[in-house]
């Protein structure tokens, strides 16, 4: 038997076993070390306004919501309605952090579908992201009003992680000190 | 009643499956007549048994039967019939079943056709088929029956999903199936070649229409696929790259090079060996999409049903199929003979560029679509591989495929004289480029080389391609009589590859130059977009069938002079409190312009989007213009049954005497 036959053999053998791996991975679940810290600093602008100054001080003093974005993900396309719904109904303050995007087009882009942000720090080359564990947007952390992060959810909301998940840590937070 | 008798024709048609995958190919290799034949009758119970338990779903919906589980989720008695009958295949379990069906619809065609098949080949074929059968059948019963009871039965559903309450929608998934599963046709007679030691020009020959049925049916169902998240996501977007998107454009790509080299095949005996292997490639990849949407291993905009012991069910349905495909694959090929020989001028040279660069288009699609897993897996973190990757990747893969397809048709097999092509090309190249530049620089702007090469690639794909069919009516006195003279085998490659060229153009311009912008907007406010005006009249109240909506009237005007009038609507759905825009678009030739109702800003002022696009039809045109080269292709009469059989004898006997030299 001549190997080369073989080869599309072992090819699709290694996919298969990366598959069967992927099948126990969640690929919305990822476990965040910074858990229970406070959140990274970082000393950034507002996308909107250059000269307006944004940093983690901002986010201090009630329990919010900090979600990562970028123009050029379209799964943030798809929870974008659900953010601006809940920006609507005005029971928490979504903080943004526009990520690994150009101020250009993420300003467009929050014209063109409408902004549900209190205001989003602009991180053009990624540093704030990597600081905070962002593996890939959207992602969504839930601050205490200490300004530690008390939750993360990975990928796009829904309807039912922001009813389920998300709203009912925030009211437990607004109770604590 | 209704879903008990779809549960028990379901499991009638998975025993006619089991004798169906396993009779006919004990007998062939025994060489048992009765045993081989029973395959055939096997394959039609199965297709009867699976239309009635289908049927029956269907039914169910009809009558909103909500003691059902399936239609309890997925349906309402608000909902239209229409819908009622779409939503049987809008979710997981009914769609697995209409892929059962499907695969039952194709086993049954193939079994009434047997023309001068040898019957232990056509047994074989039907074999593999039941296998296949067999295993969707079990999947479907094990881990999605659709006829699941509900206790206590609920008032009334949980409704279908609204994005898909709509045309484009409900013949989307159907029209995909016929093609993923189409190509199970091919696969099987792929393996049944390999096992029988059958893979000659009658077998090329043979698999070359159902290949091209299948291959109509992925196109339109891909096209539809575009043209629906085109107006229904309201983002204005035609394709995301989206994991679900790239599942059904593999099997595309792949069974595109397919088609070529089974021409190849067919026509020299070039590439068996390669064939074989993109006939299993082609399914491979089919059931390779249905594992990625069905199991959520990637996070998706369409992320309808997931569920991980449906995705170990179907992993190891794939590993089966393709593994064991690709062990017989390893097995019996260095067995073929490739007898032909052909210069480095060749048509065949040119087909094999082909097929090397649209299955490292389909490669690299793969790699961008699993990289993110392969990653996780490796616990070297998770990212999202996105449109940059895939447009820089693509882009520069598919460049020289638009060059060269018109050019290919003007090659002869064997061996070409280089001089003579470049001879006959000698005007048209630079025509082409100069009318793209003109064209470039009259509408848009000279120094945009995207538009320019885009358009330029085009024209020259047109040109190559009519001038090979100038260079045949050329032969005749009269033009009519010429071109009544061609095949219509080669009319439909002509068309489809103008087809190529038309969705070109119209990425090229729709990229290039649409226009969008976002504005407040008062009642009797209007704004400017492109040259067009876009006035708002006025919103009013509508009440649908099972949602409650405000419609916004536009106009649009040029000039002095009325362009169209749109409405587009904002919808709530009552019993999944889903807000969906409804895109207003009034579509034209050279340009769409498009109208999405916002979020109101108070009582009178409402944020709009309003976009210009031009061109943006030819992207959908030229999937039309490539269907429709295929359906020229597969009525040529070379495919007719009464020609296959007399043409099938005669390679028989001209190919029998060298199998023994």
């Amino acid at each position: 038997m001549k190997i080369r036959f073989l080869i599309p053999l072992a090819v699709f053998l290694v996919m298969t076993a990366f598959l069967a791996i992927g099948l126990k991975l969640d690929p919305r679940e990822v476990p965040s070390p910074l858990i229970g810290k406070e959140a990274p600093k970082f000393s950034l602008t507002d996308v909107m306004d250059a000269s307006k100054a944004m940093s983690t001080y901002d986010l201090k003093g009630d329990a919010v919501l900090v979600n990562v974005w970028a123009s050029w993900c379209v799964s943030c396309r798809q929870e974008h309605p659900i953010l601006l719904d809940l920006a609507k109904r005005g029971e928490v303050t979504i903080y943004g952090i526009n990520y690994k995007d150009t101020r250009e087009e993420a300003q467009k882009w929050l014209r063109s579908y409408g902004n549900p942000y209190h205001s989003s720090a602009f991180d053009p080359n990624g540093h704030t992201g990597i600081d905070w564990g962002v593996y890939g947007v959207p992602e969504t952390f839930v601050l205490d009003k200490q300004g530690v992060i008390r939750h993360k959810h990975t990928g796009p909301l829904t309807q039912a992680v922001i009813e389920d998940e998300l709203l009912p840590i925030i009211r437990k937070l607004r109770g604590e000190p | 009643m209704m879903a008990e008798f779809g549960h028990f024709t379901l499991i009638l048609a998975l025993m006619m499956a089991l004798i169906q995958g396993t009779l006919p190919l004990i007998g062939a290799s025994r060489n048992i007549k009765s045993w081989m034949l029973s395959g055939l009758y096997a394959g039609r119970a199965q297709f009867l048994f699976l239309s009635l338990s289908f049927g029956s779903l269907i039914c169910c919906f009809i009558q909103n039967d909500f003691s059902v589980l399936y239609v309890a989720e997925h349906s309402n008695s608000d909902l239209p019939l229409y819908y009622r009958i779409a939503a049987t295949w809008g979710a997981h379990e009914g769609s697995m079943l209409l892929w059962a069906t499907i695969l039952a619809f194709w086993t049954l065609m193939v079994s009434s056709i047997q023309g001068s098949l040898s019957l232990d080949f056509h047994a074989r074929v039907m074999g593999i088929m039941g296998l296949i059968s067999l295993g969707m059948g079990l999947f479907v019963l094990l881990t999605s029956n659709p006829f699941t009871r509900l206790v206590p039965v609920p008032l009334d559903g949980h409704d279908l999903n609204p994005l898909l309450q709509d045309f484009g929608m409900t013949i989307h998934p159907p029209m995909l199936y016929m093609g993923y599963v189409g190509l199970s046709v091919v696969f099987s007679f792929a393996i049944a070649a390999l096992l029988g030691n059958h893979l000659d020009s009658a077998w090329a020959r043979w698999s070359r229409p159902w290949t091209l049925i299948a291959w109509i049916f992925l196109t339109f169902g891909i096209t539809l696929g575009s043209w629906w998240a085109y107006y229904e996501l309201g983002w204005g977007g035609w394709w995301f790259w989206d994991p679900v998107e790239n599942a059904s454009f593999m099997p595309w790509l792949v069974s595109t090079a397919l088609l070529h080299s089974l021409a190849a095949t067919e026509k020299r005996g070039a590439f068996k060996a390669w064939t074989v292997l993109l006939a299993i490639f082609a399914f491979s990849l089919s059931l390779l999409g249905t594992f990625l949407v069905r199991s959520g291993v990637l996070t998706s905009v369409h992320a309808f049903a997931s569920d991980p012991t449906r995705g170990s069910f179907i992993l190891v349905l794939l590993g089966l199929v393709v593994g064991g495909s690709l062990t017989i694959y390893a097995l019996r090929a260095p067995k073929i003979r490739e007898i032909s020989e052909y210069a480095l001028v060749s048509r065949e040279s040119l087909l094999l560029v082909n097929n090397v660069l649209l299955v490292s288009a389909a490669a690299s699609i793969l790699l961008g679509t699993l990289y993110p897993l392969i990653l996780d897996a490796l616990k070297l973190g998770k990212i999202s591989v996105g449109a940059p990757y895939f447009t820089s990747v693509f882009a520069p893969l598919m460049a020289p495929v638009f060059l060269l397809a018109g050019v290919a048709t003007l090659v002869g097999w064997r061996e070409a004289s280089l001089s003579k092509l470049l001879r006959q090309l000698r005007y048209l190249g630079p025509t082409s480029l100069i009318l793209g530049i003109a064209l470039t620089a009259v509408f848009w702007q000279v120094d945009d080389l995207k538009t320019l090469s885009g358009l330029t690639m085009g024209i020259w794909l047109v040109a190559t391609s009519l001038l090979s069919l100038w260079n045949r009516i050329r032969l005749r006195k009269r033009f009519v009589e010429g071109l009544l003279a061609q095949s219509t085998s080669f009319l439909g490659m002509t068309t489809a590859h103008i087809g190529i060229a038309v969705f070109l153009i119209g990425v090229v311009i729709s990229n290039g130059y649409s226009q969008e912008s976002v504005v407040r907007l008062a009642i009797g406010d209007s704004t400017d977009l492109a040259g067009y005006t876009f006035t708002f009249r006025g919103i009013e109240d509508v009440v649908g069938p099972n949602y409650k909506a405000k419609e916004a009237t536009f106009t649009v005007t040029r000039g002095s002079s009325e362009e169209a009038v749109l409405r587009t609507e904002k919808r709530i759905y009552k019993v999944q409190r889903n807000n969906m825009t409804e895109a207003a678009i009034s579509p034209g030739l050279t340009r769409d312009l498009y109208v999405a109702l916002g979020d109101p800003i108070d009582q009178q002022t409402w944020s709009v989007r309003v976009y210009y696009k031009p061109f943006v039809r030819l992207i959908w045109l030229g999937g039309l213009i490539m269907m429709a080269g295929g359906f020229l292709s597969v009525i040529d009469k070379r495919y007719r049954l009464s020609h296959l059989i007399r043409s099938v004898s005669k390679t028989q006997t001209l190919q029998s005497p060298p199998r023994h030299s």
